[in-house]
């Protein structure tokens, strides 16, 4: 978490670079390694299960790439918001804040409706084979990314809401814009080798 | 997240309060926080010790029964957890904290609240840990938990579900800690302090925090599928569907391998601090002792599968990873040959903490080549899991790792108390400690090679290992008898130890040029620096010969009016988000309920932070 710290005899950092910048940077490299093993698990033990359902009796690709677009159109109201609080556009950032956890949220009711269908349709879930031990896991901590992601955006609109951040903050919208930028690349990562590899309904 | 403070409070006023038993717990000054985490890890260490200690009473003649097989697990996985994840590495993190600010020239950590946060974290973390003695279960399936011993249906009675809580709490808490100090030596240090110019010390704790926060997460997630095996009953690990145990083998060491290094750095650190200071003499081959460091970070990532030689990954992986093992030396051997140029010729000083670095190159030479040992493949499928690699690991942590902490106990003390420790009682201390660890360890290379395995709960005497055995037992005593002259000398140095002043060893860093202890504010005023070795040079200059010669008058850095300094206010926020955490943890065994619970209050605390103000009400009087 950042720090309220903003005095004037704060001596200049040694980079340049604002502390809270830095954090946020190394702690976006680190989350890459976390993924990275996640991801790494469930590429090992891809087409391992010995039992179904399989990858490729669940998934629907047009359904997941429409949820992917709205997560990645998600990062452009983001941008959007960052650029309106510094030229001072109040209203800009409220209604792109208002946007982008809309975006968001969509995408986590995307994600909640397809894990229904997989468990109560197709009989998939956490425990009946390794699909569905690493599909889940996997998705599920990139799910709680984007809500963690989503309550940031949505404390940060409360607060603008209230005429509570100002342009001079125009930091704090920065750094919740580096995680959800980060958290959109990670599901372009992620949608290319769970879903796409797969590719078993993509025309029809 | 922040927000323009109209109002002067958040949901808790700001805590105005320093001193007390309460002071210690809103507390956000690095040195503080460092006096917490060196008194907590010193009695994990003391833990650790009397599970060591029952150990080698069990192993002390052949058919004994002092414990059950199942205890006797139950104590050697403890034993290592405790000293590896309690001891260790927050008795380095003590040194960050308390040195790092000091050694840089600056007032505070970059991020003040976060660091009390990994300290509470981490002590949560650890009685988790321990957790399970109180119910009778404690993690017994080895440090590195291999599965599927680690699963619901051969680790019955429970006791994994501490290691995977308690190390997952560990672990957020390492990398909170690691992420404060890259931020701050990258971006606090003084005027003039290049990347060239820091202390070795710094250098070490700035690689290691970047190995903590790459390896950490790797963990983690081996963690949380382990959790999930057993919690909710996935695969991941589980061969009948599937799953491959190897996995955890390999997320477990790729963490596993940097960790090593992890423990190993921070001490090179310190040594590469206490062998110039005693030797009078710059530290010889700076550069290379520096980049030695960081290539030993990278290269820390390429040698995992060197545990896991004889898991049958094939001859291709086998000898790739032999000779990243080998190549690991290099560095590591550079590293020996400019200490040994630092004392050469130096007018050594032989007081306590420079015995104890002196030890550390040592030992640590000879648990160096053990370890090399281990990297012939054929050789390596002789001594695994044998006593052999209990020797060899010992010489690197408790000869390596422990005798650099020892060292820097000894060197900073009268830099955080104000007061000399003993150096009677000190060199009995070494002593106990060079000869004991020595009596204890060497003879597990020989019963090692002789085929006696790790682990094992008993032996039977036509074996021929009783007399080292019982040899081990008694120097495993002699250490002990060390550990209480240590604690006798802590204890008698803050009572009566002899003043120190600024700077009693004639220092080469900026932490010597600062009172001991050093006001709450560190420095009066920034010193800018203008070489290695910064408070040296303001203290000599060479002549043409090179012999340092006084500078007559010596800077002063008094006369500033400090009253203006502003520093980070104290904090209930740290605390309470710990407390949550570890609610949330302790629920996962409890109830679900617990869960929510421990969320709320997390949330609570998350917020209370983020919209805490910078200052204290000034009504309610200021510090």
């Amino acid at each position: 978490m950042a720090q309220v710290v903003s005095h004037n005899d704060h001596p200049t950092t040694t980079t340049g670079l604002d502390h809270r910048k830095m954090l946020m940077w190394a702690f976006l490299g680190s989350d890459c390694l976390f993924f990275g093993s996640l991801i790494a698990t469930y590429l090992l033990y891809r087409g391992k299960s010995i039992t179904g359902p399989y990858p490729h009796e669940v998934f629907n690709i047009p359904y997941t790439s429409i949820s992917a677009f709205v997560l990645l159109m998600s990062s452009l109201t983001m941008v959007l918001a960052l650029a309106a609080i510094q030229r001072g556009d109040q209203r800009g950032l409220k209604v792109w804040l208002l946007a982008t956890a809309l975006l968001g949220t969509i995408f986590l009711g995307g994600q909640y409706f397809e894990f229904t269908f997989f468990v109560e349709h197709n009989g998939l879930n956490l425990t009946n084979n390794l699909f569905g031990t690493t599909f889940f896991i996997l998705t599920g901590f990139h799910g709680l990314h984007v809500t963690v992601g989503v309550i940031i955006l949505l404390s940060f609109f409360v607060m603008a809401w209230r005429g509570r951040v100002s342009q001079t903050q125009h930091l704090n919208i920065e750094l919740a814009g580096l995680y959800w930028h980060f958290v959109d690349i990670v599901w372009i990562v992620i949608f290319t080798v769970v879903y796409l590899v797969e590719a078993p309904n993509i025309i029809g | 997240m922040a927000v323009a403070s109209g109002r002067k409070y958040s949901v808790l006023r700001r805590p105005t309060v320093a001193t007390g038993w309460w002071g210690w717990f809103v507390t956000v000054d690095h040195k503080r926080i460092g006096i917490l985490y060196g008194i907590t890890s010193v009695l994990f260490f003391l833990l650790g010790g009397i599970e060591a200690i029952t150990l080698r009473l069990q192993l002390s003649n052949p058919e004994n029964a002092l414990v059950s097989p199942d205890v006797f697990s139950q104590l050697f996985t403890m034993h290592a957890l405790t000293m590896i994840f309690l001891a260790i590495m927050p008795l380095s993190v003590a040194f960050f904290n308390i040195v790092i600010p000091l050694q840089i020239g600056a007032r505070d950590v970059a991020f003040p609240r976060l660091n009390a946060l990994s300290y509470w974290v981490y002590l949560f973390g650890g009685l988790l840990l321990n957790a399970g003695w109180l119910v009778g279960r404690a993690p017994g399936s080895g440090w590195f938990a291999y599965s599927p011993l680690t699963s619901t249906a051969f680790d019955v009675a429970g006791g994994m579900d501490f290691y995977v809580l308690g190390l997952l709490m560990l672990g957020t808490s390492s990398m909170a800690g690691a992420f404060n100090f890259i931020v701050t030596i990258i971006n606090m240090r003084a005027p003039g302090m290049t990347l060239m110019r820091m202390p070795v010390f710094t250098w070490m704790t700035l690689v290691t925090s970047f190995l903590l926060v790459t390896a950490m997460p790797v963990i983690t997630v081996a963690l949380i599928e382990l959790g999930f095996d057993r919690f909710v009953g996935t695969n991941f690990f589980n061969p009948t569907m599937g799953g491959d145990p190897v996995l955890w083998q390999h997320l477990f060491w790729v963490f596993g391998h940097p960790e090593v290094y992890i423990l190993i750095l921070p001490a090179m650190g310190i040594v590469s601090e206490v062998l110039p200071t005693f030797s009078k003499k710059p530290l010889f081959g700076y550069p290379f002792i520096v980049l030695s460091g960081v290539f030993i970070g990278f290269m820390g990532w390429t040698v995992w599968s060197h545990h896991m030689f004889t898991v049958g990954l094939g001859p291709v992986a086998n000898a790739t990873f032999a000779v990243t093992t080998v190549l690991i030396a290099v560095p590591t051997g550079v590293k020996i040959f400019n200490w040994l140029g630092t004392l050469w010729r130096g007018s050594i000083e032989f007081n306590t903490a420079m015995l104890f670095a002196l030890g550390f190159v040592i030992l640590f030479i000879i648990g160096g080549l053990s370890g090399v040992t281990h990297a012939a493949v054929p050789a390596d499928a002789q001594q695994q899991d044998t006593y052999y690699i209990v020797a060899h690991l010992h010489y690197v942590l408790f000869g390596g790792s422990i005798f650099g902490l020892f060292a820097g106990i000894y060197y900073w003390f009268p830099k955080v108390t104000g007061r000399l420790m003993n150096e009677k009682l000190g060199k009995l201390n070494f002593w106990l400690l060079f000869i004991g660890m020595n009596l204890t360890f060497a003879p597990m290379h020989w019963v090692g090679l002789d085929g006696m395995p790790r682990r094992i709960y008993t032996y039977d005497s036509a074996m021929g290992w009783d007399f080292w055995n019982l040899f081990s037992t008694v120097g495993s005593w002699v250490i002990l008898l060390g550990v209480l002259v240590f604690l006798h000398n802590i204890m008698r140095s803050l009572r009566k130890g002899e003043v120190a002043g600024n700077d009693p060893w004639d220092g080469r860093t900026l932490e010597w040029s600062i009172p001991s202890p050093p006001p709450e504010y560190n420095f009066a005023e920034i010193p800018t620096v203008s070489e290695r070795d910064a408070f040296w040079s303001e203290k000599y200059v060479e002549n043409e010969d090179g012999i340092p010669i006084p500078i007559k008058k010596r800077p002063s850095s008094g006369g500033k009016d400090t009253n203006d300094i502003h520093m980070p206010g104290l904090s209930y926020f740290p605390f309470v988000t710990a407390l949550g955490m570890a609610i949330c943890f302790f629920g996962v065994l409890i109830h679900i309920s617990v869960i929510v619970i421990g969320l709320v209050v997390m949330l609570f605390g998350i917020y209370g932070w983020a919209f805490e103000p910078a200052d204290p009400e000034p009504e309610s009087g200021s510090h």
